[in-house]
């Protein structure tokens, strides 16, 4: 990138955005129409909503690659609005929800403002999900309706669904030409939506899907109306009207319900939905992102409030980030924000210029693209991947996604992070810990100033509840440096929080980063599944151990196989010949596990869960040790830090050895053995030089074995690492002598 | 050697299970230490407590020649501050507990509000033994206060008197210091460059308190600095924890305000777990 010219980068890479823009309205302009029409607003309001967003977005806002427009999941909660406010008057409902929209943009400019975007993280990942789902169902319900032909079925999702065969059933017993055609016109297309990713044809897919719908729908019309010459085929109520006069034809957002509940809580709900949608939106949209920026998300919203205010006053809807506009976006070359600022352009000549042929767009058309969008959102894959990671998951999705069907969108969102809520404690058998530790800080984080790696303890418990917590820690730590996150402190971990750190792994990998994720190996997993959730193991059911890999074992595993060793995940009990060391004389030793053994046995690296005192004072430990062969005998000797085990060995009367020779290690260096003279004879200068320059070790010897231990706690892959390689290089001078 | 001694150490005790562990404690201290003990309990003298105390003290393997006993009745916060005060003590050594029992908890929960009265230095104790538990690890705080000269040089003084090899010197940095939210790359560029001269600015501070430490009390222990960026008198508790030190040494709270009681903060967060033995110093009452 040419960094002391941005300008010149800019306009360089102008071409490439223009293009982008363009394919993205190619999709914006049916999907805008579309959203607009199933929400019951007039169908440019969604258009103005892309537009107003378009601009505003583009040039105030945090994001890079992000399109912005009129988004799916409000479109169950604006038709709400529209209808409920509207009490059988449509068009006063929308004046109404107008005004809601209008104070739903102050609220999201108020909600980046006060830097709320991190608030989002309190929604249990899977309860999100049972919610779009649920949203998807809502628009499947509505739209199939209108996919047929038939625009006038009313009531709530659950009667829509339940009306669904009857209108099929109307549409075989009566086929009147109108219906034949609206109905045909409406399937094929739904046919085709599912087809168009199955055709590989670079050409082809260059036009949008939905794109190709509207077309072809026009064309249909068209054919009708000048060559079988047989205008008005479909009905108005059938086909798009636009206004005739776009500025004088400008709605009035009416304030005058804005005391009432009714109007507040719709102003909340259209909020919620458009915070949640363009946040998740936002996050997956940087997970594209080629040059692989950080979206600052409050300016984000700051930017989509002010759009969505805008918007609201021409008469627009809501301005979210939208994702699948986005993915076109970035899959069409986009590298910033212009790509977004031109969809909007296109839109407005394509209003300007085209508003005779939108107006022969099929509503039956619009509504299978939308029938599409429903589906993808309420796909049955979402149900059976969330199966996968755990039996309770299905439950919280379940729960949220009929909840929210059978009241509204906030009941069920509350009802979903409830539920979350009651599995975990049952999970847990109790909600003291929760209850307990929910306010307190959990999360603790420094940069080790030995390694300079990261280190991220976290206590208690990590949850949806205080995700955001140890997400504002991780979101400080520059994605190319090494963090280490250890969970061995922390009792459960649930789904959202292995999500969320899946999140910031991908982060890390992508930018040259290490994240590695610790102690959580023997926390329980009920499935095999990567983001199930870990509750730390009771000692009783260690016998019938069975938990599926953390990715620490995984790559464990690979370790193993790449050293050719034997690796054993499950916990043994056999460390007899552990208790003859020295360490472990104050010690317990409970099991070893991860084991990863050489072929030849010389080697043998593992982690091991150990105690320290009794009863109340007792203290579990987790740490991961190396113990090596050496070819002959040697002295028996300890070697640590000037620090931790000193002073013990110091109460049992042995001193440390220095060298008079070696100042460097005498200070750095704790060497103690029962036999002096043979160990100064053992560490000759070269060994002595050997230890001075490589990290230090607690290092002691029986005569036959030798113990490595880095620190109190379990190594990282990369610690791992740099200690068998320690070890190698010291058997190798071993061999020497 | 140092201008900070613990010479008059007072132990309030409790006829609990412990009694016994707090006791061979207390006797330990006071040889470490050289100091006095003044053996303290709230409650009506009987015979038999008078005849188990005395069989208990009796039987440790270090005796002190300096000990006295007093019984005194009342509110036991009260009463123990009081006598506090009457003689003058140094250093008051309280054994807490661990939070997860109730029973222990209710206990613990006294050792706290003397904490937070008590004109002079506490030790609480959440493991008290019988046998001796050798003291290796000291995590001390460093954070930028007039105290916390004092606390260091404590620190120092008692890693000498305890045989501790080991001294943190924690800075806790508050968040608000970096003054640079992160919302993306650039403002996280900016914020890791503030925190990296935070740290350094941080580093050297504590570091110059210790270099101006008389060598005598610095020249026998490996001492680190560690800087955290996070809640202050929270993560020093959890970093205790993590690098499983033996004692951490905390300098008092300054001003305990009518707003401090609902809200938590600093010291209150280690109180209310107890990562490891606490020692708060307090030096007011000595100058």
């Amino acid at each position: 990138m040419n960094k002391s010219n941005p300008f010149k980068q800019f306009l360089g890479d102008l071409p490439k955005n223009i293009f982008s823009g363009f394919v993205v309205s190619l999709i914006a302009l049916p999907l805008g129409l579309g959203l607009a029409i199933a929400s019951e607003a007039p169908p440019i309001a969604g258009i103005i909503a892309a537009i107003a967003g378009g601009v505003v977005v583009s040039i105030l806002g945090g994001s890079n690659l992000t399109i912005t427009g009129p988004g799916n999941g409000l479109v169950i909660v604006i038709l709400s609005a529209i209808v409920g406010m509207g009490e059988g008057d449509l068009y006063q409902g929308y004046l109404f929800t107008l005004a809601a929209i209008i104070l739903s943009g102050l609220l999201l400019f108020i909600f980046g403002f006060f830097r709320l975007g991190a608030l989002s993280e309190f929604f249990p990942s899977t309860a999100l999900q049972g919610m779009l789902a649920a949203i998807g169902v809502g628009i499947l319900a509505k739209q199939f309706h209108v996919m047929l032909g038939f625009t006038n079925v009313k009531g709530n999702t659950i009667n829509q669904l339940i009306l669904i065969p009857n209108s099929i059933k109307t549409l075989l017993a009566n086929p009147s030409n109108e219906l034949v055609l609206a109905s045909g016109i409406g399937i094929l297309s739904l046919c085709f939506l599912f087809l168009y990713a199955r055709i590989r044809n670079s050409v082809f897919q260059l036009i949008p899907a939905p794109m190709w719908v509207v077309i072809t729908s026009i064309g249909v019309i068209y054919y009708y109306d000048l060559v079988l010459k047989t205008p008005e085929v479909l009905g108005p109520s059938l086909m798009i009207t636009l206004p005739e006069d776009l500025m004088a034809s400008l709605p009035r957002p009416d304030f005058s319900k804005i005391l009432s509940s009714d109007f507040i809580g719709h102003t909340l709900s259209i909020t919620l939905v458009a915070v949640i949608e363009s946040l998740l939106s936002i996050k997956a949209v940087d997970k594209l992102d080629p040059l692989k920026r950080r979206s600052n998300i409050n300016k984000d919203l700051r930017a989509l409030g002010i759009a969505t205010g805008i918007s609201g006053f021409l008469g627009g809807l809501n301005v979210v980030t939208v994702i699948a506009r986005s993915s076109v976006n970035v899959n069409n070359g986009a590298n910033n924000r212009s790509a977004n600022f031109f969809h909007a352009t296109f839109l407005v000549i394509f209003i300007l210029l085209f508003a005779e042929q939108i107006q022969k767009i099929p509503l039956p058309a619009l509504a299978a693209i939308l029938v599409y969008t429903g589906y993808r959102l309420a796909t049955p894959e979402n149900l059976f991947r969330i199966y996968k990671i755990g039996k309770e998951q299905a439950i919280i999705f379940v729960t949220t996604l009929v909840a929210t069907l059978l009241t509204s969108l906030t009941t069920g969102i509350i009802l979903g992070i409830l539920t979350t809520l009651l599995v975990h404690v049952i999970l847990n058998k109790s909600g003291v810990l929760f209850s307990r530790n929910w306010l307190k800080p959990n999360v603790l984080m420094y940069l080790e100033e030995e390694t300079g790696n990261y280190y991220v303890s976290v206590k208690n418990f990590c949850s949806f509840l205080n995700f955001f917590k140890l997400k504002a820690k991780l979101d400080e730590i520059p994605p190319s440096e090494h963090a280490i996150i250890d969970f061995s402190l922390c009792e459960f971990v649930d789904h959202t929080v292995m999500e969320g750190l899946n999140d910031y792994s991908r982060s890390f990998s992508r930018q040259g980063g290490f994240f590695e994720i610790i102690g959580l190996d023997v926390h329980e997993a009920k499935t095999e599944h990567p983001f199930a959730i870990r509750k730390s193991l009771p000692d009783s059911s260690l016998l019938n151990f069975e938990i599926s890999l953390t990715k620490r074992q995984k790559l464990l595993q690979k370790l193993s196989t790449i050293l050719n060793w034997e690796y054993l995940p499950d916990p043994v009990s056999n460390y007899a010949d552990l208790e003859k060391f020295f360490y472990f004389k104050t010690k317990w030793v409970n099991y070893r596990y991860n084991n990863l053994e050489s072929k030849n046995k010389d080697f043998l690296l593992f982690d091991l869960s150990y105690s320290e005192g009794a009863f109340i004072a007792k203290e579990d430990l987790k740490s991961t040790f190396l113990q090596i062969k050496v070819p002959k005998k040697i002295p028996v000797f300890t070697l640590d830090k000037e620090n931790f085990m000193t002073t013990i060995l110091q109460l049992s009367g042995l001193q440390d050895i220095d060298f008079k020779k070696h100042p460097d290690f005498s200070k750095r260096f704790y060497l103690s053995g029962e036999n002096i003279k043979s160990i100064r004879s053992f560490f000759t200068d070269k060994l002595i030089f050997f230890f001075e320059s490589h990290p230090p070790y607690y290092l002691e010897s029986n005569g036959e074995t030798i113990l490595i231990r880095s620190k109190e706690r379990l190594a990282s892959i990369q610690e791992i690492k740099q200690m068998l390689a320690f070890a190698e290089e010291l058997l190798k001078i071993l061999e020497k002598k | 050697m140092s201008t900070i001694a613990f010479k008059k150490i007072m132990v309030g005790f409790a006829f609990s299970p412990n009694l016994k562990a707090n006791i061979y404690e207390a006797l330990r201290m006071a040889d470490y230490f050289r100091g006095e003990l003044v053996f303290v309990h709230v409650g009506i003298k009987t015979p038999e407590k008078d005849s188990l105390f005395n069989q208990i003290v009796a039987s440790s393997p270090i005796q002190s020649q300096k000990i006295s006993v007093h019984w005194r009745v009342g509110d036991p916060i009260k009463t123990l501050i009081q006598a506090s005060k009457d003689f003058c003590v140094d250093l008051i050594l309280l054994g807490a507990l661990k939070r997860e029992n109730v029973l222990k908890f209710y206990l613990g929960s006294i050792a706290r509000k003397i904490t937070r009265k008590a004109k002079c230095s506490v030790l609480l104790l959440i493991k008290p033994s019988v046998e001796r538990q050798p003291c290796q690890h000291i995590v001390v705080n460093g954070f930028d206060s007039p105290q916390t000269k004092l606390t260091i040089e404590a620190a120092f003084m008692v890693a000498n008197a305890l045989g501790a090899k080991k001294i943190s010197l924690v800075e806790e940095i508050s968040r608000s210091k970096v003054a640079v939210a992160v919302d993306d790359d650039r403002s996280l560029r900016r914020a890791t460059l503030r925190k990296e001269k935070l740290r350094r600015q941080e580093q050297t501070r504590v570091k110059d308190v210790v270099q101006k430490l008389p060598t005598v009390l610095t020249a026998d222990i490996n001492w680190t600095t560690q800087s955290i960026f996070g809640k202050r008198g929270y993560s020093i508790g959890h970093f205790a924890k993590v690098v499983r030190a033996d004692l951490l040494v905390m300098n008092a709270q300054e001003n305990l305000s009518f707003i401090d009681r609902f809200v938590t903060r600093d010291i209150e967060h280690i109180l209310a777990e107890l990562p490891t033995d606490v020692l708060i110093i307090n030096l007011k009452g000595n100058e």
